[in-house]
């Protein structure tokens, strides 16, 4: 009975570490599949092509495989989608966190919630049958696929997360901080600005790099809103293609193991996965290095 | 002089409590408008028929049936998948392992950086690992795996925060009576700690819910005329079908895009009430 | 004897907290541990049932032995040490279960299964808690409803129910009301008939009035112990004396 038991608790043990593994095994998965096929990609192309080339036609002939104009495209969705999600996700943190009072923020809070739990591919629908219309009302000369649309909802898809990130940051700032502030005859507005968000500006920061991230790596709405046309441009009234619109593109059409396309889904996706990482590590070295002590 | 400086600060004070309840005013209204663009475009297609028949090449028969059947197969396998494993690296991680050794260190470093890998990447694991490597094709099984790995890490960290929230009183409470490690787990941390890691799971496996692009990936397919009868079958989901429907030229097509989504947020917002109710619930509870 | 300790020497890390020990509890008696807070009486009092075990970095030296075996050993089963020596806590920490919930928590995870003799355990203990005449009649309520004294009368049904030998209380009516608290003293006296009771406490009115034997405890080591008579009436040790007398605390 004694021996059983103990059995039993070293078998949990072990299996609990097992499934602790799993995530581990999953990075080592997601790293050599990626390597794996990119590194196939790049005896058939080489990588300065790939990287400096202007044109992308992976499945016209002749094929050309510059992945400039995904990039920029990418880029740009990441870009103009920030000028929505951080001004106004950081503005929500300070108005939830400096001004609204409990009762408020307890309304508040479930309807960012709500706007963060929407699936992508609504915002899509939303940006392809609303947003866009409306820009082509006030500037006639936009294509129907266009990065602005796909970037507003990019936008307003990652304000909850700026929104919650900084949040979080600053209502951990304890009250005697802010109180000092006031005994001084400070307006809320000074506090905010003055002590609040230079106090919590790392974590701001670190929230703003993982927005862009998100941006980077969001699919179903440039795939929906933003086009299929892989043409290098920076004027967001045009129809462009990103490098998760290009994945989800060949995605749809059979396309086999082996293959030229394959290897080359894996190539920009082997890239999309770097710089979001990158990203990723950059948020939290940011936490890391200047974690707030009070 | 002084009284017209604090004048000033006040309205400047003011004008900026404005722009900010402007803010979220703004986002208010999207949340709003949003939800009246999807109703205005697709209640009037919103019926039984739409809800039990197959699509079709015309947008006035066509129907939701096998991607919500395929929706409800993929999550139902999505949860027995994640939970179990979500909850159970949660416990590995505290209440087992040494929180200072390299080897915890390292887990939760990399579990971090998993809940920022972008959705698409994990159809790519999937597509290269469930598809082709273990051969499960197009299936159910392979979509579900797929998204148990890409939800994984936030039911874990969720779980972890639920489990942190115990406090140590009733776990000493419970070994004082020579309970052993794992009895006092089920016996007490658990039940303790129940409702935080439902609400974090819920909301994850909500996320999961609306994932298009890894399904995508994977080769979950856009048209789907029967009804998936095991793990093994292909299949297609909401979100997919609503994209299919959405990149359409056809408006007839976008209508009937809305009545999906219709579909579709009228099942995440049952599971998100649900999530939220459990977590104030919990919250009256610790105060 | 119940319980023999020798050369006890107990490390947090690299802080010596406890230092060459020497300790014998007496069946069938109330021992008090006293001294100024910090002086390792709980330290003490959790190295009897092991309960250090559950914090890292600790190390112990020396021998305890409960009726002649020695628990530091390895060999000697924790679950079974943790049966006959029950320790109830200083803040009560019932569980967020029902009140019959928790007396059966230990007993059914022991592997009692049987529904009747849950239930006679049950209110065997309750009885033995001096809780039975107030909890009768709402088992099924949440223990949390209870009122502090009444949950710490629940937190000792609950270690009874597994029914040990040895109960350790660690200042078990410092967080409580005096009602509360004259309600547990009174109870030490009717339990005392059945285990030998280690009570811990900050107060030496209580242990002058419950306690049969004394240990006086000052920086992790035992200055003097003996009757609680002598302790108080006739300290040999002129810090016994300083600390009985209210000249440091």
């Amino acid at each position: 009975m004694k021996r059983k038991l103990k059995k039993r608790e070293f078998l949990i043990e072990k299996l609990l570490i097992l499934f602790a593994g799993i995530t581990i095994v999953t990075t080592l998965a997601i790293v050599l599949t990626l390597f794996g096929e990119t590194f196939q990609f790049f005896k058939e192309v080489p990588i300065l092509d790939f990287l400096t080339g202007k044109t992308w036609a992976p499945t016209l002939v002749p094929k050309s495989f510059g992945v400039l104009p995904l990039l920029v495209g990418t880029l740009m969705i990441a870009v103009f989608s920030s000028i929505i999600s951080l001004p106004l996700g950081l503005g929500s943190a300070i108005y939830l966190s400096e001004y609204a009072k409990t009762r408020t923020r307890k309304i508040i809070k479930p309807i960012l919630e709500l706007l963060a739990g929407i699936p992508s591919i609504v915002y899509g629908f939303f940006a392809l049958t609303f947003i866009t219309p409306l820009i082509r009302q006030i500037l006639p000369q936009t294509q129907v696929f266009n990065v602005a649309s796909a970037s507003i909802a990019v936008g307003i898809m990652t304000l909850p997360m700026v929104a919650s990130l900084c949040e979080d940051a600053m209502m951990a700032v304890p009250n005697s901080v802010r109180n000092g502030a006031y005994a001084l005859g400070s307006t809320k507005m000074e506090v905010a600005l003055k002590i609040i968000i230079p106090s919590t500006k790392s974590s701001i920061a670190s929230a703003f790099v993982l927005a862009i991230s998100r941006a980077i790596g969001e699919t179903m709405i440039v795939a929906i809103a933003a086009g299929q046309s892989p043409v290098l441009t920076f004027n967001p009234l045009e129809s462009i293609q990103t490098m998760t619109g290009f994945m989800v593109n060949m995605s749809l059409g059979e396309i086999s193991q082996g293959t030229l396309e394959y290897k080359t889904v894996f190539a920009v996706g082997t890239m999309l996965f770097f710089m979001t990482l990158i990203m990723n590590l950059i948020a939290r070295g940011i936490l890391y290095r200047n974690r707030e002590r009070y | 002089m002084e009284k017209k400086l604090i004048r000033r600060r006040r309205l400047k004070n003011a004008l900026f409590q404005g722009a900010l309840i402007s803010i979220i005013v703004f986002s208010i209204l999207i949340l709003l408008l949003l939800l009246y663009q999807v109703f205005k475009v697709g209640l009037s297609h919103l019926s039984l028929s739409f809800i039990t028949s197959m699509p079709s090449r015309f947008a006035a028969r066509a129907g939701i049936a096998s991607a919500l059947a395929g929706s409800i197969w993929t999550i139902s396998l999505t949860i027995l998948f994640a939970i179990p494993l979500g909850v159970g690296t949660a416990l590995y991680l505290e209440e087992y392992a040494n929180k200072k050794s390299w080897f915890t260190k390292i887990l939760e470093i990399n579990i971090a950086n998993l809940a920022g890998v972008p959705a698409i990447v994990y159809g790519m694991l999937g597509l290269a690992v469930f598809v082709r490597f273990l051969n499960f094709q197009r299936s159910i099984l392979s979509g579900a795996l797929t998204l148990a790995l890409l939800i994984l890490p936030v039911i874990i960290v969720a779980s972890q925060e639920a489990l942190k929230s115990v406090p140590s009183t009733l776990k000493e409470g419970s070994y004082a009576l020579g309970v052993s490690k794992w009895q006092t787990i089920t016996g007490v941390v658990l039940p303790y700690s129940l409702p935080g890691i439902l609400t974090g799971s819920i909301l994850a496996v909500s996320r999961a819910m609306g994932e298009a692009a890894p399904l995508i990936m994977i080769g979950a397919a856009g048209y789907i005329g029967f009804m998936p009868k095991s793990p093994l079958d292909s299949f297609t989901v909401l979100p997919i079908q609503i994209f299919n429907w959405t990149s359409r030229p056809q408006a007839e097509f976008q209508d009937i895009a809305a009545t999906g989504i219709i579909v579709l947020l009228v099942l995440l917002l049952t599971m998100n009430a649900i999530a939220i109710v459990l977590r104030n619930k919990y919250q009256n509870r610790m105060d | 004897m119940k319980i023999i300790c020798n050369n006890i020497n107990f490390y947090y890390g690299s802080n010596h907290a406890l230092t060459d020990l020497n300790l014998n509890i007496e069946e069938n008696k109330i021992t008090a541990l006293i001294g100024p807070s910090g002086c390792g009486k709980s330290t003490f009092i959790r190295t009897l049932n092991r309960m250090y075990e559950h914090i890292p970095k600790t190390k112990i030296t020396g021998e305890i032995f409960l009726d002649g075996e020695n628990i530091l050993t390895d060999s000697y089963d924790l679950a079974e040490l943790r049966k006959k020596v029950g320790l109830v806590f200083q803040k009560p920490n019932p569980f967020p279960k029902s009140i019959y919930e928790n007396v059966i928590y230990g007993p059914k995870k022991h592997g009692l299964k049987n529904k009747d003799a849950l239930d006679t355990l049950v209110e065997k203990s309750l009885r033995k808690a001096a809780l039975w005449s107030e909890v009768k009649d709402k088992l099924n309520k949440s223990a949390l409803e209870l009122s502090g004294g009444q949950q710490q009368r629940l937190c000792i049904a609950r270690c009874l129910a597994v029914e040990p030998e040895v109960l350790l209380m660690d200042e078990p009516t410092s967080a409580l009301d005096p009602q509360g608290t004259l309600k547990i003293e009174e109870l030490f006296h009717t339990l005392k008939e059945y285990y030998s009771i280690v009570v811990v406490t900050h107060s030496m009115q209580q242990a002058a009035r419950v306690s049969d034997q004394t240990a006086f405890f000052l920086n992790g080591e035992i200055i003097e112990t003996g009757t609680t008579d002598d302790i108080f009436t006739n300290p040999k040790d002129q810090r016994t004396n300083d600390y009985i007398t209210g000249r440091f605390s």
